[in-house]
């Protein structure tokens, strides 16, 4: 391919290398799990910390928690609406605080000071595999909210306005998953690749603002997967007269 | 599967999708079930129990200010009540007290004619009974006159 040709010291920023892990038959990119797992290990100390004692009148981390509790419901109860939302809020959470806690730790911790032998440590939603493993999940359930909620009445959906609208709502199915994940996925890994190519090429001062941008970006983005997966199921469960 | 020959990765790349995806997933569940029994039921749990606390105090505000509200209506009215009825009151004596004075002062005042006709009649009689014993004194003077020119004579 055309960027053989680069200087080989581009490989310095080792896109596209992961650190295997074969468990028998089967091959896993052990820097995602690592990474994920201290993540989400901080996560869950965090919160087990905030829930450790609560009280009727919140402080400190159980402020941030309810904070973050109360941010989440709304999310859900605008998209999915009053009725189901209370199932899938825990959902859409998870969602939203995965990769959010994946897109800043990604962003914030420096992994690059931690060595791998092949790879290297990053965002859990910079590999295809997560996010597509999420987009997955985000299909299975409105699948499940829409069946479960009005049984095989969801498949009204498909004809909803007139039966011509049929084959697009087939390929929405289809498209909904893709773009969630490859949004997810370029937008991160995106903005992995630009600050380190700015470290790499300018170590200092400038990458900053970038890495700002990134940060926010990676917010949004969370917020963006959260909010679309809350309005598929939304879209599942809604009754059409 | 779909291994690209991504930046000249010798395997892998950027679109490498093995079993990291479904165990990815399950790792996904499985947080979401966790989150959900350390976070998501009891904050929800404390929230809407503080909110329901603070809707049903609220509800309790309203209700007993409606009632002060009612209370204070019933008690301004029982007030105006109390006022006309003290007017009315105090009107009626103001009445009362006018007609008695009418009375006591016309009563007095024919007293007073009474006494004063009484008082003019008696000065009349003593005047004329006056005038007449003076008349008689003149008439006897004027006799004992005459009889003594004639007299001397």
């Amino acid at each position: 391919m055309f960027l053989n040709s680069l200087p080989t010291n581009f490989a310095a920023l080792e896109v596209g290398q992961h650190l295997y892990w074969q468990i028998g038959n089967i091959r896993l990119h052990g820097q995602v799990f690592l990474t994920s797992w201290i993540l989400l290990g901080a996560l869950l100390v965090f919160i087990s910390l905030g829930t450790k004692k609560m009280e009727n009148d919140p402080k400190g981390l159980q402020n941030l928690l309810e904070f973050l509790w109360d941010y989440i419901r709304d999310l859900a109860r605008t998209q999915i609406g009053e009725k189901v939302y209370r199932d899938w809020m825990p959902f859409i959470g998870t969602l939203f605080l995965f990769v959010f806690v994946s897109n800043w730790g990604g962003a914030l911790i420096p992994w690059r000071l931690i060595k791998l032998p092949s790879g290297e440590l990053g965002a859990p939603t910079a590999d295809i595999n997560t996010t597509i493993a999420l987009a997955l999940l985000v299909s299975l359930s409105y699948f499940y909210a829409g069946l479960s909620n009005k049984g095989w009445r969801y498949f009204e959906y498909y004809v909803h306005p007139t039966p011509i609208m049929l084959p697009f709502k087939i390929l929405e199915d289809f498209t909904k998953p893709l773009s969630l994940s490859f949004r997810l996925f370029g937008n991160i890994l995106a903005d992995e690749l630009v600050v380190g190519v700015l470290v790499f090429l300018v170590p200092l001062v400038l990458p900053i603002p970038v890495m700002f941008l990134g940060l926010f970006t990676s917010a949004i983005q969370a917020l963006i997967f959260a909010t679309l997966a809350a309005y598929y199921i939304g879209e599942a469960v809604e009754e059409h007269h | 599967m779909l291994a690209f020959d991504f930046f000249g990765a010798t395997e892998g790349g950027l679109f490498d999708i093995n079993a990291t995806l479904p165990l990815m997933a399950i790792q996904v569940v499985v947080l979401t079930y966790i989150l959900n029994s350390l976070f998501f039921k009891p904050v929800g749990n404390v929230v809407e129990k503080r909110e329901k606390f603070v809707s049903n105090n609220i509800m309790d505000a309203k209700n007993k200010l409606s009632e002060v509200e009612k209370l204070e209506a019933d008690l301004l009215s029982q007030l105006q009540s109390a006022r006309s009825e003290a007017q009315k009151i105090v009107s009626e004596a103001e009445n009362e007290s006018d007609k008695l004075y009418k009375e006591a002062l016309e009563l007095a005042n024919n007293e007073a004619n009474a006494s004063k006709e009484k008082a003019r009649l008696e000065i009349e009689n003593q005047t004329s009974s006056a005038r007449e014993q003076l008349f008689n004194q003149a008439a006897d003077l004027s006799e004992l006159i005459v009889n003594r020119l004639i007299l001397e004579k």
